[in-house]
C-alpha cells in the first residue's frame, strides 16, 4: 500500500481566514491535537508564512518568534514547518532565528514561475540541515512544461520535494492529474499538491493528485484556509484510507482535532461563498477574499467586478496593494458614468 | 568648457542602459565602456554605438588611469568591495549601483549637494529610489509615525539573475536606506515579481502606521515631491494620492522607463539609472563648469 505524508495547514493557511489574528492558546490547543493524532507535520505561521505580517497582507497578533516557540512546545512528536516566500523573508531577519527556535521543515514558496528566488533560502535550510522543500504558489497560471524547469530548477537547489499549490482554488481534476503525472516523470524527488476549495474541488483534486503519483498532500481541519479554505484534512484522510492509502494517522483523534479546531479556531466554517466561486474562477489567490471584500465595501464597488479586474491584470501572491488601485479606478469608473 | 569623462564599469543591462543616458547628455562624455566577454550583448551595443570597450574589467582603468574622472560601477555589490580600494588609490569619483552599502547613500531629488562632497555614493536599490523621496515626506510632514512599509513590484523579465539572486541584499539595503531618510526606525520593506504579460510597469505602494495622520499636508508635499523626482526620472507617476483606508496611510507610484536600452515597463532599472545620472550630471556641473548643456 501506498503511503502518503500529510502535511497540516490549520495554523499557517487558516490565518488568512481570521485575518492573521491567531492567538497563542489557538496555537498550542490545535498543535497538541494534531500532535495527538499523529500528524506527521504541522505548519505554524502568518497566512503568507514568515516574515510576512505586514500592512500590504495584513498584521499578525502575535509575532512570529512566539508563534514558533508555543507550536513547538506542543509538538512533542510532529515536525513543526513553516513557509518562507523571498521577498516577505531573509534568512538574516527572519530563517536563522525560525530554525534557531526548533522549526524542522521549511517549505520556501514562490509565485510558480519565478522558482530562481528560492536558491539561497533553500541552501540555507540544506546547510543547517533541516528539510527544504520548494512550494510553487498560483501553479494554474503556468504550463506543465513550465512547471516542470521550475520545479527542476528546485530539485538542483537541494529541494528534498516540490508541492505545486493550487492558491486559487482554480483546478479541474483532470488538469490536476496532468500537472502531477508530467511532474512525476521528470523528477526525481516527491510531488506534492495543496488545494484550495473555491469550486468544491478541494478533495477530488487532492485524490486525483495521488492518484497522479504524488506523495505529499496538504489539507486543514474543517478546511480551514484561505478563501474557501483547503482540503478538508479529517475527510481527506478518511478518503485516502478507503482508496488504500496509508497516512499513519490516528482517525479517532484526528477528528477530535478538527472538533477543537472548530471550537476554538474558526470564526465560521469555511464554505464556497459567491465570492469564492468568483476568485476561483477568475484565478485569482484565494487569500484575496477578506481585503477584497473590505475595500469593495468602503469604495461601493462590485467585489465580482474587483475579482475580474484583478484576475485580468494577472496578480500574485503579495500584490494586495493593487487592490487599493482597482477599485479606485472602478469607483472613478462607476462615478463617471453615473454623470 | 568640456563634458566630464566617465567610463561605466560593468556592461550588463544597467550599464548598458546608463551608456545610451550618458551618450544623450551634454555633461557627460563616455570614454570607456567595460565588461568581461567582447561579444556581450552589451559590449555590442556600445561598439555599434562608436564607444571604446574593453575586456579586462577594473585593469582597463589601472593601465589607464587618465581615461577618465568618474567610473560607474554597474558589476555586483561583491565585485565593488574589490573595485573601490584601486578607484579611491587612483582618485576617481564613483557612483555605485549595487548594494554593496560602502558610499554614501543617495537620492538625487534628497540629498545631491550632500552627496557632491563624497567621492563614492551609493545609489541604494531601484525600490529605494521609487520609495525613499516619499518615506522622507512622511517623515517630515507627520508627527509620531510607527511604522513605515514600502512594497514594489516588479516586471519579472525586467529582474536579472543578480537581482533575483539578491532578494535578500535588496531587502537590508532598501530597509536602511528607508531608516535613514525617513528617520523612522520601525521599516518593512517587500519586493514581488510579477509574471503578467505584457509586463507590468515598477509600480511601488507606501504604507505607514500614523498615530493622527495629517493627509492633506502630506498630499501637498508628496505632489511637489513626485514634480521634483520627474525632473530626472520623467516616467515617475503618483497614481493613488495620499490616502487613509483602514488605519493605514497608503500611496502609490508608478514608473514607467524611457525606453533606452530595455523595454518602457522597467521602470526599476530606469529609475535607478536616472538617479545615478543626475548624480553624475551634478558632478559635472561643479568640475567641468558647464552653464547651458541642453538635454535632447
Amino acid at each position: 500500500m501506498k503511503k502518503i505524508l500529510i502535511h497540516d495547514v490549520t495554523l499557517r493557511d487558516g490565518n488568512h481566514a481570521i485575518s492573521h489574528k491567531i492567538t497563542k492558546n489557538q496555537i498550542a490547543i490545535y498543535a497538541a491535537a494534531a500532535d495527538a493524532a499523529g500528524v506527521p507535520i504541522v505548519e505554524v505561521g502568518h497566512g503568507n508564512g514568515l516574515g510576512a505580517s505586514s500592512l500590504q497582507v495584513g498584521e499578525s497578533a502575535i509575532n512570529d518568534e512566539t508563534m514558533l516557540r508555543i507550536a513547538k512546545e506542543n509538538l512533542p512528536h510532529s515536525k513543526l514547518a513553516i513557509h518562507v516566500i523571498p521577498g516577505f523573508a531573509t534568512i538574516e531577519k527572519d530563517l536563522i532565528r525560525a530554525i534557531d527556535i526548533g522549526v524542522d521543515v521549511v517549505r520556501v514558496a514562490s509565485h510558480c514561475t519565478e522558482t530562481d528566488i528560492t536558491q539561497r533560502h533553500i541552501n540555507y535550510v540544506r546547510d543547517r540541515g533541516k528539510e527544504a522543500y520548494g512550494a510553487l504558489m498560483m501553479s494554474h497560471m503556468a504550463s506543465k512544461e513550465t512547471l516542470v524547469d521550475e520545479c527542476q530548477k528546485m530539485e538542483s537547489y537541494g529541494a528534498e520535494g516540490v508541492i505545486i499549490f493550487d492558491s486559487a482554488g482554480a483546478y479541474l481534476p483532470n488538469q490536476v492529474t496532468d500537472r502531477i503525472t508530467e511532474l512525476k516523470n521528470n523528477l526525481n524527488i516527491p510531488v506534492g499538491f495543496h488545494a484550495h476549495n473555491n469550486l468544491g474541488l478541494g478533495i477530488a483534486n487532492s485524490l486525483a493528485a495521488a492518484e497522479a503519483g504524488a506523495s505529499i498532500i496538504d489539507g486543514s481541519a474543517r478546511g480551514f484556509g484561505a478563501g474557501a479554505g483547503n482540503a478538508q484534512l479529517e475527510v481527506l484522510d478518511a478518503v485516502l484510507e478507503k482508496m488504500g492509502y496509508i497516512t499513519d494517522i490516528n482517525f479517532y483523534k484526528l477528528l477530535d482535532a478538527a472538533d477543537i479546531a472548530e471550537k476554538e479556531l474558526l470564526k465560521e466554517i469555511p464554505r464556497i461563498d459567491s465570492l469564492s466561486i468568483i476568485s476561483g474562477i477568475s484565478g485569482v489567490f484565494s487569500g484575496f477574499s477578506k481585503p477584497v471584500e473590505r475595500i469593495s465595501k468602503e469604495y461601493n464597488v462590485d467585489p465580482r467586478d474587483v475579482f475580474f479586474e484583478l484576475g485580468r491584470r494577472q496578480v500574485v501572491a503579495g500584490q494586495e496593494d493593487i487592490i487599493i488601485d482597482v477599485v479606485s479606478k472602478l469607483a472613478l469608473q462607476k462615478r463617471v458614468s453615473n454623470v | 568648457m568640456n563634458p566630464l569623462k566617465v567610463a561605466v564599469l560593468g556592461s550588463g543591462n544597467i550599464g548598458t542602459d546608463l551608456l545610451m543616458k550618458i551618450i544623450r547628455s551634454p555633461y557627460l562624455e563616455c570614454s570607456l565602456f567595460i565588461g568581461r566577454h567582447l561579444n556581450s550583448p552589451g559590449m555590442n551595443k556600445a561598439s555599434s554605438l562608436g564607444i571604446k570597450i574593453s575586456d579586462l574589467s577594473i585593469e582597463a582603468i589601472e593601465n589607464n588611469p587618465s581615461c577618465c574622472d568618474l567610473v560607474f560601477d554597474a558589476t555586483s555589490a561583491l565585485d565593488h568591495k574589490k573595485h573601490w580600494p584601486v578607484l579611491k588609490k587612483l582618485k576617481k569619483k564613483v557612483i555605485d549601483m549595487t548594494p554593496s552599502g560602502i558610499g554614501e547613500m543617495c537620492v538625487p531629488a534628497l540629498n545631491i549637494e550632500h552627496c557632491l562632497n563624497f567621492d563614492n555614493v551609493n545609489m541604494i536599490t531601484c525600490g529605494g529610489q521609487s520609495s525613499i523621496p516619499l518615506t522622507y515626506v512622511i517623515g517630515k510632514t507627520q508627527c509620531d509615525v510607527e511604522y513605515i512599509e514600502v512594497v514594489s513590484t516588479i516586471a519579472s523579465r525586467s529582474a536579472g539573475p543578480a537581482t533575483r539572486i539578491n532578494l535578500d541584499e535588496y531587502i537590508g539595503t532598501t530597509e536602511k536606506g528607508i531608516k535613514m531618510f525617513s528617520g523612522c526606525s520601525n521599516v518593512k520593506a517587500i519586493l514581488t515579481l510579477s509574471p503578467a504579460q505584457p509586463p507590468i510597469d515598477m509600480q511601488t505602494t507606501v504604507f505607514a502606521k500614523i498615530k493622527k495622520p495629517d493627509i492633506a499636508k502630506l498630499k501637498e508635499e508628496a505632489s511637489s515631491m513626485v514634480r521634483k523626482i520627474q525632473t530626472y526620472v520623467p516616467g515617475y507617476q503618483l497614481v493613488i494620492p495620499p490616502m487613509l483606508e483602514s488605519d493605514r496611510v497608503v500611496m502609490m507610484v508608478k514608473v514607467q522607463g524611457l525606453g533606452d536600452y530595455l523595454p518602457k515597463y522597467a521602470g526599476n532599472m530606469d529609475i535607478i539609472n536616472c538617479a545615478a545620472i543626475a548624480m553624475a550630471v551634478e558632478y559635472s556641473k561643479k568640475y567641468c563648469n558647464i552653464t547651458n548643456g541642453v538635454v535632447s
